[in-house]
């Protein structure tokens, strides 16, 4: 198959309020996401042939995407409801992509949202959050998501002598960035010793290292990049994609201190004809501090061991050597589980297009972005570029 | 609120039923001697289904392991704070277990663990780990 670089393009983006949203359904989130998403397209429903959504966990249907097609009224050809926990958002971009390729429809609308913060109970998230872990050797010993990460987190401090103030750093310049996004859950600004002094949850990570419950959606629109015209802002095009899967339960994982993301982005690269230097910004999934560490080694902007110092050292800040997390990450803009990451994709498309306000990355022409799911399992990186 | 059982399957029940007993087994392939854990039907080494059950030796060490402040659910509120920890078998393969300790805060990496069982429930015992003496 030839490769699809720069054959698809994004053409619509649309963002719900996130936080507490308890006046919307997780359903309404979706929908209110979706025709942000085709307003913004220029198109009304009637114009998508393909919808692509993820189950939600507080307002679950068995079958999601074709509710969501009922809820709108509309009758696509491609109708998939996609589950791989965070890397779902990006996959179902990649896929959704080689359904346009294939002739299977012209138009794809992805929606995804959820309430976790107000459509369920604290512990009901914790517990639904938590059986990612396997029900026969993981689960019966009580681990959270947290701990799950914390067993991460521990091993490469150990491997490479990180400390608790790299991680620390992940989470403030999040937070700088989520300062600057009118629409960010928090917004007070954070200090390294906030981080250090915030309560521990799982050892080592403490609830500053820990990404936000939220409730929220967002959503995009794909087209063919040669029908990018009809649309009214600039298109941006998939360039390149790839997909890593190394294992489901932490348990399993051949190593603690890399992941497959190595694999995704290595694929997606080579599709694009890029590497980690033609970056201008990057958006990481970073649900805990640690992860962001290891993602930017995996996905070759660091040396093993050396994300901790290239964070400290502010290279990750608006106006640094690589932007990352502009909008403020799953640490501070909003986690509102499965769809958390696009977050990630609408923000990209601000800064492609221009339109990301006081948190624009000047000249920002390419960006990677990588989300994973699972705990380190299914990872997947997206490149994408500003067409013209 | 119980802590979660198990689900036994019919691919794990020999394993459970060798913890009911005492033993921690884990599973040897025939055709290239690599040793799995958790219990599967293929070898995921060579991809061969002839596996035999062995008896593991019960000692490991500490790959990595978290101290949980906050319990997952009701079921475990009582044991907090507890350890959550990933033990490499001497025979290789890795497992997750609670390690039981009065003293967490002295758990140094690669440190020497045994297995231990605790009841689970009307008919299971799982396995757990303890610092070896």
């Amino acid at each position: 198959m030839d490769s699809i670089r720069g054959r698809m393009a994004i053409v619509g983006v649309g963002d719900t309020e996130v936080g507490k949203i308890p006046h919307r359904s997780p359903t309404g989130l979706c929908i209110d996401a979706a025709m942000r998403a085709l307003a913004d397209a220029g198109i009304g429903k009637d114009a998508v042939d393909g919808l692509v959504t993820c189950n939600s966990m507080a307002e679950p249907h068995m079958y999601h995407a074709q509710a969501m097609a009922e809820y709108l009224g509309i009758s696509p050809s491609y109708c998939v409801s996609a589950g791989a926990g965070g890397s779902t958002t990006f996959t179902v971009l990649y896929q959704a992509a080689l359904a346009i390729d294939a002739g299977l429809c012209d138009t794809v609308l992805i929606a995804m949202a959820d309430s976790l913060r107000t459509g369920l109970s604290r512990e009901q998230a914790m517990v639904m959050q938590s059986s990612s872990g396997h029900p026969q050797f993981e689960t019966p010993y009580g681990a959270t998501v947290p701990g799950y990460y914390a067993l991460i987190a521990r091993a490469y401090m150990h491997r490479y002598g990180a400390t608790l103030e790299h991680l620390a750093a992940v989470a403030v310049t999040a937070r700088e960035h989520a300062v600057l996004h009118p629409g960010a859950q928090m917004r007070a600004p954070l200090t390294v010793e906030d981080v250090m002094a915030s309560r521990p949850i799982a050892d080592p990570l403490r609830l500053l290292d820990c990404s936000l419950v939220s409730d929220g959606g967002a959503a995009v629109v794909l087209t063919a990049a040669d029908r990018a015209a009809d649309h009214p802002h600039v298109p941006v095009h998939l360039l390149g994609a790839g997909e890593g899967h190394g294992h489901e339960h932490i348990s399993q994982a051949r190593d603690l201190t890399t992941s497959f993301a190595r694999h995704a982005g290595e694929r997606a690269y080579a599709m694009a004809g890029l590497g980690p230097s033609d970056m201008d910004f990057v958006e990481l999934y970073d649900c805990f501090t640690p992860v962001v560490l290891i993602e930017l080694e995996d996905l070759g902007f660091c040396g093993p061991g050396e994300a901790g110092p290239f964070v400290a050292e502010g290279n990750t800040r608006i106006g640094g050597a690589l932007p990352m997390n502009t909008h403020g990450g799953l640490l501070s803009h909003s986690h509102p589980g499965n769809p958390g990451s696009m977050f990630a994709l609408t923000e990209s498309v601000r800064q492609l297009r221009g339109d990301a306000g006081e948190r624009q990355v000047q000249g920002a022409e390419v960006a990677l972005l990588h989300a994973q799911g699972g705990i380190m399992s299914s990872h997947c990186t997206v490149i994408l570029g500003r067409g013209s | 609120m119980e802590k979660p059982l198990p689900p036994v399957n019919a691919e794990t029940a020999p394993f459970w039923n060798a913890c009911a007993e005492g033993r921690l087994v884990i599973q040897r392939c025939r055709d290239c001697g690599a040793c799995q854990f958790y219990p599967r039907l293929v070898c995921t080494a060579c991809g061969s289904a002839e596996l035999d059950w062995v008896d593991a030796a019960g000692g490991g060490s500490l790959k990595s392991w978290t101290l949980i402040r906050r319990a997952v659910s009701a079921a475990f509120e009582a044991d907090v704070p507890y350890v959550v920890a990933l033990v490499e078998l001497d025979e290789g393969p890795t497992m997750m277990a609670n390690l039981n300790t009065r003293t967490p805060e002295s758990l140094v990496m690669g440190q020497r663990v045994r297995v231990t069982f605790e009841p689970h429930g009307p008919d299971l015992r799982v396995p757990q780990f303890q610092p070896e003496d």
